[in-house]
């Protein structure tokens, strides 16, 4: 909403500085997010111009007399307030009807007169371009000075002619106190519709500067036939449609509306039309009620089919099934049902609230005028608004609320300035239609729940001043105030909402700040989250880069996952959106790793190297088809060289491998102190065969661990030959297993002995079945059994493989003797010998 | 005669001695010298060739020549040490303005990072943290925050609708104030609540269809706007600086009444105004107010007794305002070259 200041003054004394009065108006809940300033100085734009106090001032045009030399050309005699009078030559096509007419002072025609020296924009450029105005010949006569168009002074493109200024002035008044503005640019909150008006912003402004409204003039002269020969009013909606005001307008003339009312709709931001369009829009910016004006010639004329000589019939009703209404800008509408028509016997004519219907428009030929003001139920404009895909000025307000009451101050205001600027007769008596008349409810407010929710020790007395500066009527009841909205609101409901006028009015800055003094609630953890932070500290920790990525995502997308059988991550639906913004986000996720994979092709254009992670939900459509599983999974992955090649380092570099990423989840499970995790070779269509692993915890399944299958790392589109290892691992199970407490081993004060063992076993065998071998062997002596040689090749035989441990045997509590080491290892080769067939390699 | 040629023998090893440059020449020196079998060894043991009474100033005098030559040989050594060590060093020296070799350094998301920082000051502030879910009802993200189907309030937000009527994302972390106050009524409630919400909305610089929210409320028996100011004013200075001004002015939602914003001095022109904070020289930080009555008995609080408020902060912008971001898509975007700067 755009305020021009100098209309906002037409109803409230100002009397702050501009930037004062935009704080006080955004602290109050109006936030002004700009000021334009209009030839002026204040703002940030200083290549703005700002109009010379001393050289652009106001001029009296006195006389008009012929240039001696050139048709085309005039000389304007100006009082501009100096010593002597100023001829100026001009080319003001409006100054030509004043030629030869000798003295014209008793007209008053003044103008912006620049001297010279001054700063304006050129006329003649395109945009806005500077330029100092020069002395200079004009057909043999030298001139100094000028009168200015709309564009030298940057108030509009107008260059046809100069500024006429209507009104009286001295001459010699800086242009700046006659033309300088300020238009403030309010966003207007939902709730505060009421302030979508000159009148509105200025009710605030006075209720907040402690300053007296003066409300527009709402008296109507009215002198023609009586309005109720000439329409009736009925409706099947007096839910959607509370009241219809209606008043009729005789004779008036198309034509420009007066200039100040064109620099004002401008400077509001609308473009200026003819007078009676101009006149609509007007009243609705400067107090709120949009109104809509029908060619009442064209409506009597369907009216004499229907009830000849009787009155024009205005119903409201929803559509019927299949009604098309065509709106005037020119889109033809399928109505929803529940859209409510403003029609007439014939055929529907709007659509209430919110746009005018194109047949029963008013055109350039039309003389009498059909004002319609009425009130519309604001959610139903809204829903209408949103189903027809319209927006417009009438619907933004109608859809925020307006009050039924400026239903009829609108009606009467719009047709009391035609009949003023249009030259129209209004007919006398006003049709007002108003089935639903809503009630304000009072409302009780004491001090204390003022203290209690607002925060703020007021006296009874205070809070009903400041309550009366918006216009509520307050009753003073001893220990409570009973209070009645002022007729322009709709949005007090309760005590609380009155709360809220009591701390905008008292100021939101000076309310105290305070600690809380309520109890202190049972203090819990969140532990779910606590211990999926620390799992995001643990893979840092590692090495581990954190990632984050959309949570929507396509099937298509994840199907990449599974290649070959071209299916989707989990079996049960996707969680679809109904509205996607783009096609590439349409359902909710089923995987991390599809995302997390795409990061990792992204990264790899510039990006060897990469290990990272992901923790978040994944979305299962839920049993009953209502709301889905949310379910926590952590995603990893891992490509590229071991380390960073540095400044020495053209080593050979080893890539990431299986192992290095089934290290980092070993490391993590044995920081969250998770024991019993084993990997078992399987197949996965993600996953490289012979490369797979499933994770299980005591044999219960935790995720899937692999190098990714060629074919995924293909249509995934990364590039580099390092291959690319990945997991996806489900925190519902893995996050409940994490004990709250673990117990630490005593460390032997007695020495450890170290023995090595190399064995030769089947190549197909695996090494953890060959480690739970020794461990269960080894008893309670082997603390530890480490797997650090793996060989096949010369001279081992061809279908083995060697395995070399490192065992470490300790005692708690005595030094081992070699006997006692001797007897274990002995047992541990046995076992190994018997289940496995394995022999020692250096037997 | 023997105790001229011990003299000429001395000065002659003196002379030796200084031209030695090198471990090698000196090791040898030595040896010849006073070694088993060197120069002066030998011709100490020649004494016995001499008179008696020539003996005590011979005896004496090579002694004085060995003890001579031998701090002299001390001498030379570590000089000669010390030369070629530095010429060894000075040989293989590194050019220190190479690159060091970086392992790799793990890190949070920025994301996370901001999140941890809200838990902490809030979890100071005895605020716990309650997660909701993603995917919502119509009636917990709008109907029971005081937002009925068609109301203009629902403009706020943009939404997206799932295939199932009645299902969306959630447009704000709000509906777990609902869930909140179900599960704890009527123990006073302090909690804060994350959780990614979804917007209808073009993913472009400066929005996102994805992003984190942080909402907090406060449920009790004597909680006023008072409170509310105090505790976020308390936030503000530990989120951004004890020295920094904030305001809080008028504003509307639907779940809380009175409304607020709260705005923090712009951290990048110091309230001088800049682009980022469009010349005003303020940040929207937070919006904020007490709890509606119409929540409070939904959530099965009597709002005659009881009374709280309501916060929701952006955790990326946040981020963005904190570290000079100016592309919220960098978030989700995870280029490595934007991660690794944190
Ligand atoms: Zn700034």
């Amino acid at each position: 909403m755009r305020v021009p200041l100098s209309w906002l003054k037409d109803y409230v004394d100002i009397t702050t500085s501009i930037e004062e009065l935009a704080e006080k108006l955004t602290i109050a809940g109006l936030e002004v997010t700009e000021i334009d300033y209009v030839g002026i100085p204040g703002g940030r734009d200083l290549e703005r111009l700002v109009w010379d106090r001393d050289k652009l001032v106001v001029g009296q045009i006195l006389e008009v007399k012929p240039h001696p030399d050139a048709d085309r050309l005039v000389l304007a005699v100006v009082d501009y307030g100096g010593d002597e009078e100023e001829i100026v030559v001009t080319g003001a096509p409006n100054l030509f009807p004043y030629l030869g007419q000798g003295d014209l002072s008793r007209l008053e025609l003044y103008s912006p007169f620049a001297l010279e020296g001054a700063t304006l924009y050129d006329g003649h450029q395109e945009g806005q371009v500077k330029m100092k105005l020069k002395g200079r010949q004009l057909r043999g006569i030298y001139n100094r000075c000028m009168l200015c168009s709309e564009k030298e002074l940057g108030i509009s493109d107008e260059h046809e002619g100069i500024m006429i200024l209507q009104g009286k002035y001295q001459s010699g008044t800086p242009v700046q106190d006659v033309l300088g503005d300020a238009v403030l640019e309010i966003d207007i909150i939902p709730n505060i519709a009421r302030c979508a008006s000159i009148v509105g912003v200025a009710r605030e402004v006075a209720a907040l500067t402690g300053q007296k409204l003066r409300e527009p003039n709402y008296e109507v002269l009215q002198e023609g036939p009586p309005v109720n020969k000439l329409v009736r009013i009925t409706t099947d909606e007096p839910e959607l449609n509370p009241r219809f005001v209606a008043l009729v307008i005789e004779g008036v003339e198309q034509k420009p509306s007066p200039e100040w009312m064109q620099r004002r709709l401008r400077l509001a931001g609308q473009r200026p039309i003819n007078v009676v369009v101009d006149i609509s829009n007007y009243v609705m910016l400067e107090m709120g009620q949009p109104n809509h004006t029908f060619d009442y010639d064209f409506l009597r004329r369907r009216a004499d089919q229907y009830d000849p000589g009787g009155p024009i019939h205005i119903h409201t009703r929803l559509p019927e099934k299949g009604e098309r209404l065509t709106t005037l800008d020119g889109i033809t509408h399928e109505l929803p049902p529940f859209t409510i028509l403003v029609t007439d016997p014939v055929n529907p004519l709007s659509l209430g609230g919110i746009m005018g219907g194109v047949d029963s428009e008013i055109n350039d030929r039309t003389t009498n005028v059909l004002l319609e003001a009425a009130a519309w139920n604001f959610i139903n404009i809204r829903r209408s608004m949103v189903a027809l895909k319209i927006n417009s000025e009438a619907g933004f307000r109608f859809s925020r609320g307006v009050h039924p009451s400026q239903a009829l101050l609108g009606a009467k205001r719009a047709a009391e300035l035609m009949r003023l600027y249009a030259g129209g007769t209004v007919a006398q008596g006003i049709v007002d239609y108003y089935p639903n008349k809503p009630w304000q409810s009072p409302i009780v407010l004491t001090t204390a729940e003022v203290k209690r929710i607002g925060g703020i020790d007021l006296s009874q007395v205070e809070i009903k001043r400041l309550l009366e500066s918006l216009e509520f009527k307050v009753d003073d009841r001893g220990d409570h105030l009973v209070v009645v909205s002022p007729d322009h609101r709709m949005d007090i409901e309760q005590s609380q909402d009155l709360v809220e006028e009591v701390c905008r009015m008292y100021g939101y800055d000076r309310i105290p700040e305070t600690e809380m003094s309520d109890t202190l609630p049972p203090q819990r953890s969140n532990i779910g989250l606590d211990r999926e932070e620390n799992i995001k500290d643990l893979l840092v920790q590692l090495g581990m880069q954190e990632i984050i990525t959309y949570r929507l995502t396509t099937p298509e997308k994840e199907a990449r996952l599974l290649p070959v059988i071209k299916s989707q991550p989990d079996d049960r639906p996707y969680i679809t959106l109904a509205n996607p913004i783009t096609v590439e986000r349409v359902t909710m996720r089923h995987s991390l790793l599809a995302s997390l994979l795409d990061i990792v092709a992204v990264n790899r254009r510039f990006q060897e190297r990469m290990t990272f992670f992901e923790i978040g939900q994944i979305y299962l459509a839920g049993e009953e088809g209502l709301l889905p599983d949310e379910l926590q999974r952590l995603a990893l992955v891992m490509t590229g060289p071991h380390i960073d090649p540095a400044c020495d380092g053209d080593r050979e570099q080893e890539g990431l491998n299986f192992f290095d990423l089934k290290g980092v989840i070993e490391d993590l499970f044995s920081a969250i102190h998770i024991s019993g995790l084993a990997a078992e070779a399987a197949s996965h269509p993600t996953f490289r065969p012979g490369r797979t692993a499933r994770l299980l915890v005591n044999d219960r399944q935790i995720g899937w661990l692999g190098e990714l299958h060629p074919l995924v790392v293909e249509v995934f589109g990364i590039h580099g030959d390092w291959p690319v290892i990945a997991a996806e691992l489900d925190l519902e199970v893995i996050l409940p297993l994490i004990p709250d407490e673990f117990q630490v081993r005593a460390v032997s004060a007695y020495p450890a002995v170290l023995e090595d063992i190399a064995l030769i076993v089947d190549r197909g065998i695996p090494a953890a079945e060959v480690l739970n071998i020794i461990d269960k062997a080894g008893g309670y002596l082997l603390q530890k059994a480490e797997l650090f040689d793996v060989y096949e090749g010369n001279p081992i035989p061809r279908g083995k493989k060697s395995l070399a441990y490192h065992l470490t045997f300790q005692s708690p509590d005595k030094t081992l003797t070699d006997r006692v080491v001797r007897k274990n290892r002995e047992r541990i080769v046995k076992q190994l010998e018997r289940q496995l067939g394995a022999t020692l390699r250096d037997a | 005669m023997m105790l001229e040629q011990l003299n000429d023998t001395y000065q002659r090893s003196l002379d030796q001695l200084q031209n030695a440059r090198t471990s090698e020449t000196l090791e040898t020196w030595y040896r010849q010298t006073l070694g088993r079998k060197g120069d002066v060894t030998q011709l100490t043991r020649q004494v016995g060739y001499l008179g008696p009474e020539d003996r005590p100033a011979f005896g004496k005098r090579v002694n004085e020549v060995k003890k001579e030559l031998e701090a002299a040989y001390q001498q030379q050594l570590v000089k000669v040490r010390t030369a070629e060590l530095e010429a060894k060093m000075a040989a293989d020296g590194l050019d220190v303005t190479l690159p060091g070799r970086r392992y790799s350094r793990g890190r949070l998301h920025p994301a996370t990072q901001t999140l941890r920082e809200i838990y902490r000051i809030w979890g100071d502030m005895g605020f716990q943290i309650y997660r909701s879910r993603d995917v919502e009802t119509d009636e917990f993200n709008f109907e029971l925050l005081n937002i009925p189907e068609h109301h203009p309030a629902r403009d706020l937000w943009d939404t997206f609708h799932t295939t199932e009527p009645g299902i969306i994302l959630r447009t704000h972390t709000s509906p777990g104030q609902i869930h909140a106050m179900r599960e704890y009524c009527p123990e006073p409630i302090r909690v804060i609540l994350p959780g990614m919400c979804y917007r209808y909305e073009q993913i472009t610089a400066r929005s996102e269809i994805q992003f984190n929210q942080v909402e907090g409320l406060a449920v009790g028996k004597s909680i006023s706007m008072a409170d509310l100011k105090g505790t976020l004013a308390d936030f503000a200075k530990r989120m951004f600086g004890e020295e920094r001004k904030i305001r809080f002015r008028a504003s509307y939602f639907p779940f809380t009444e009175p409304s607020a914003e709260m705005d923090v001095e712009c951290m990048l022109c110091n309230g001088d105004g800049c682009q980022v904070c469009q010349y005003t020289g303020w940040l929207e930080i937070l919006g904020c107010g007490m709890v509606h009555p119409t929540v409070l008995r939904n959530g099965g609080y009597d709002p005659a007794v009881y009374s709280g408020f309501a916060f929701g902060l952006g955790p990326e912008r946040i981020a963005m305002l904190k570290y000079g971001i100016e592309d919220i898509r960098l978030f989700w975007g995870n280029d490595l070259r934007f991660l690794e700067q944190f």
